[in-house]
């Protein structure tokens, strides 16, 4: 199975119902990505598809074939980090941060889709991820700041 | 008769063990290299050991720090980075007295084969216990290189001073870089307890919001966690489970699983686990595998806290003074009520995972734990083979909240791997990690108190079945009391939890006293105020009653609550503004004023306080284990609600830093206050008393 993740050719051999997340992790050693949930809910393994995020751990991976899959490790552009993990890393939000790299997919995705949201939208396009630690105040603080910078 | 109550590891904060194994300076340098290093020792009459070739058993240090011929600083604890941000605060103390920048040291963690013997992070212990040590240690080795100096230029010690990494003779310009004091050296120093410590109005480091160690590690997601390992030849594990809670194997047909591809089959009595080249196939494999149990009957929740009341020891007392009977027979204002306490998950982001891998006799494994030294005596008791065969490494884990005591993924992947010859990764699934961890206990807790017209109060007696002895105490006076804890085997797995059982304790006990404050007619700050002498918890409790306007004008419809409690050496006060409808209760405002001594990271402190304001909230308001016939109901996050973004209200958390008190930790005591202090906003604004956790399990209507 032919993939395309982070800019890059790969060849894997899975069965297309292994999901996404399995994949990224135990074949192509991109272990950003977290399991948390199993069921779509947490969203510690978001990735983009094609610029949608997408909770790869319910995605089968044939479903990707031949679509731009980005991963966490695939947002820093020549060694320099993307501007959400910059402001994430200034503000200093997390704790576990197993959490992260979700979040920092998703805000990637919701600050291309508006540039500019308010506290409430960011609240309602980040529902769907967990952070057990509950560092939420301080989450949305450092996607608001994102969106500013 | 009485039935003893078996402990089980993640019950360990109630017992301790014996050690065996012993650290002789030979082998510290074998293991570190050369330089210096200054050990700290648990009592200062061994601490002589250190510089002979006497045997130092592992128990009596406590950590050490090292400084290498290279100038390079590395700190050994035993203590655990679980998502308190220990790494950064630990790191902050130890760059403040040794007068280097944070870059400078690495901090090795709950390493069984580099780090002194650790009890296990748990109990609020590292801020108030491990931090000054390390401070002290720092120190210490400051000054031995401060003495070394002195010696090599022949002039005194005073006339020097440590600062960025070397040391300095200001009158002369000259100086040494640490790495070359300490090149072909191998000294190894016990803690000086005259090593002037830096006065915390001087600090330049500790005290300041440095950012998490390696922060950049997990914006990018390069941080390995033990779920991210991925060794050599390394194969994914996985266990058959029991359909129910006691349920045992009668019969098991493997025969379809091995004959898969690249699938071996471990049997070993009613352990029975797969082993495949991925995890997608070690799922499968398992599907193929025909196993026959023998259920048993089980309580369910629909029965619990009968259950818990019928099955109950005799009570054990924890106060009694006075004599409350007395009272409660001649007083007009007795308040009696009974709390149901349900059990509730940890769901620590990160489920448990473990790799081991057998070398000959020696195993290795790396395992998400609060307790890396319990799991190696786990596996020692497992394989019978000595404690110094074992090596145990925790990685910087998805978090923990006192669920990950033991050692379950480490001990599944060691028998896979020593059975198949293969380097093993288990990783729990969400679903075995709701049913096969633990819980944090349910309980009932029964509470009668007797309170004067001018709202003294005059006898408190109360029971609490089960849910744990911690916090079981009242702050408040009472002439009589009689406490009592009724230990009882409880029907699901239950340990420690995030300020151990005193979330339950600290429920029943302010819910009283709201309650008693309303019954009398009298503001529920000021009642407490009337019966605490604490000036700690009273400070916090003013400060938010302050910062949250409790006697200000309020909005009409609008349900107000306060509520305060302490656990190991933090102190929280909460109060909430909730609106109550016909359809949902919704939570506006939550101010906290929570104090833990100095403050050694403020952005880490107040991330610590609201992330557990923020967690109580949900068992406060609808996390609830449900169990039927020892089924676990609802082991996945779709169905086991825990707080989200849409749940956060307007947060003030005020932080009372006290330079005149030891740092004690903050990942406990700030969940104690947030339900109680909800349950009486929500009796504000609708006249409801709601008397079980969580408060509306059945969504948002009161």
């Amino acid at each position: 199975m032919q993939l395309q993740v982070n800019g890059k050719e790969y060849s894997v051999e899975v069965s297309g119902n292994t999901s996404l997340l399995s994949t990224l992790r135990e074949h192509l050693a991109l272990t950003g990505s977290k399991y948390g949930c199993g069921e779509g809910v947490c969203g510690a393994c978001t990735v983009l598809i094609n610029g949608v995020p997408v909770r790869s751990c319910i995605t089968p991976v044939g479903s990707t074939q031949n679509k731009d899959i980005v991963t966490i490790e695939g947002l820093e552009e020549n060694g320099k980090l993307h501007p959400v993990q910059q402001t994430f890393l200034e503000e200093d939000p997390f704790q576990c941060a197993y959490c992260a790299s979700g979040m920092v997919m998703s805000a990637v995705a919701l600050l291309r889709r508006n540039p500019s949201p308010s506290r409430q939208e960011i609240v309602d396009s980040m529902q769907s991820n967990v952070c057990r630690c509950c560092t939420y105040p301080a989450i949305v603080d450092a996607i608001s700041k994102s969106a500013k910078a | 008769m009485e039935k003893e109550v078996i402990l089980y590891p993640e019950q360990y904060e109630l017992f301790e063990k014996p050690l065996k194994s012993s650290l002789t300076r030979r082998r510290f340098f074998h293991l570190m290299g050369g330089g210096i290093a200054v050990a700290l020792t648990i009592s200062d009459g061994i601490a002589g050991a250190i510089n002979g070739e006497d045997p130092l058993a592992d128990d009596l240090i406590a950590a050490w720090i090292h400084i290498n011929e290279k100038g390079i600083v590395t700190v050994y604890t035993g203590k655990v980075e679980v998502g308190q941000n220990i790494r950064t605060s630990l790191t902050q103390i130890v760059a403040e007295e040794l007068r280097v920048p944070v870059a400078a040291i690495e901090l090795i963690m709950g390493d069984t084969s580099l780090t002194p013997y650790d009890r296990g992070t748990y109990g609020s212990l590292t801020t108030p216990n491990m931090s000054p040590q390390l401070r002290k240690a720092a120190a210490s080795l400051r000054e031995v290189l401060i003495e070394m100096a002195a010696t090599t230029w022949k002039t005194s010690a005073g006339s020097l001073k440590a600062a960025d990494g070397k040391i300095v003779q200001s009158s002369s310009g000259k100086s040494l870089a640490y790495g070359e004091l300490t090149k072909g050296k191998k000294i190894l120093k016990p803690v000086n307890d005259k090593a002037p410590l830096t006065p915390s109005d001087k600090w330049k480091i500790a005290g300041k919001s440095i950012p998490k160690m390696n922060g950049k590690d997990f914006v990018t997601g390069k941080h390995k966690y033990t779920s991210d390992l991925s060794l050599q030849g390394m194969v994914y594990g996985k266990i058959v489970r029991a359909p129910a809670i006691g349920a045992t194997l009668v019969s098991v047909d493997t025969s379809k699983a091995k004959s898969l591809p690249g699938v071996t089959v471990v049997e070993d009595k009613d352990f029975v686990g797969v082993i495949a080249p991925d995890s997608q196939t070690a799922e499968s494999a398992l599907w193929e595998i025909k196993a026959e149990w023998k259920v048993s009957p089980q309580p369910s929740r629909d029965n619990i806290f009968t259950y818990l009341k019928e099955n109950a020891q005799a009570g054990k007392s924890e106060n009694t003074q006075g004599n409350v009977e007395t009272i409660f027979a001649s007083s007009k204002n007795v308040l009696t009520q009974s709390f149901n306490i349900n059990y509730i998950a940890h769901v620590p982001l990160e489920p448990r995972a473990a790799v081991a891998q057998w070398e000959g006799s020696n195993l290795t494994v790396w395992v998400g734990t609060q307790r890396p030294f319990g799991v190696q005596e786990q596996l020692e008791e497992l394989f019978r083979i000595p404690k110094n065969n074992i090596r145990v490494i925790m990685p910087d884990t998805g978090s923990g909240y006192g669920g990950k005591h033991t050692g379950e993924a480490a001990l599944e992947a060691a028998r896979l791997a020593k059975a198949t010859g293969k380097t093993v990764k288990v990783v729990w699934t969400r679903e075995e990690e709701f049913k096969w961890a633990y819980f944090r206990p349910a309980g009932v807790i029964e509470v009668k108190s007797a309170v004067s017209e001018d709202g003294v109060i005059t006898a408190w007696e109360f029971h609490n079945y089960n849910s744990g002895s911690s916090g079981i105490r009242t702050p408040y006076s009472a002439e009589n009391q009689k406490i009592e804890f009724h230990p009882v085997e409880s029907p699901l797995r239950q340990g420690s939890y995030r300020a151990l059982a005193s979330t339950a304790n600290v429920f029943a006990r302010e819910c009283q006293m709201n309650d008693m404050a309303n019954s009398i007619k009298i503001d529920p700050v000021q009642f407490r105020l009337k019966n605490l002498k604490d000036e700690r918890l009273k400070n916090v409790l003013k400060a938010t009653a302050e910062a949250f306007g409790w006697s200000k004008p309020r909005t009409k419809d609008h349900g107000y609550g306060i509520a305060c409690g302490f656990e190991k050496g933090g102190y929280i006060a909460t109060a909430v503004e909730v609106q109550v409808t016909s359809a949902e209760v919704r939570i506006l405002r939550i101010v906290a004023a929570f104090e833990c001594g100095k403050i050694i990271n403020p952005r880490h402190l107040k991330s610590q306080v609201s992330g557990c304001i923020l967690q109580g909230m949900g068992g406060a308001l609808f996390e609830a284990v449900d169990f039927k016939n020892g089924k676990i109901i609802n082991p996945s996050l779709a169905n086991y609600r825990v707080p989200r973004f849409a749940d956060v209200p307007e947060m003030e958390i005020i932080l009372v830093d006290r330079p005149d008190l030891v740092s004690s930790g903050a990942g406990e005591a700030p969940i104690v206050a947030i339900a109680p202090a909800i349950r009486q906003a929500i009796f504000d604004a609708s006249g409801k008393t709601l008397n079980q956790l969580p408060l509306i399990p059945n969504g948002l209507k009161a």
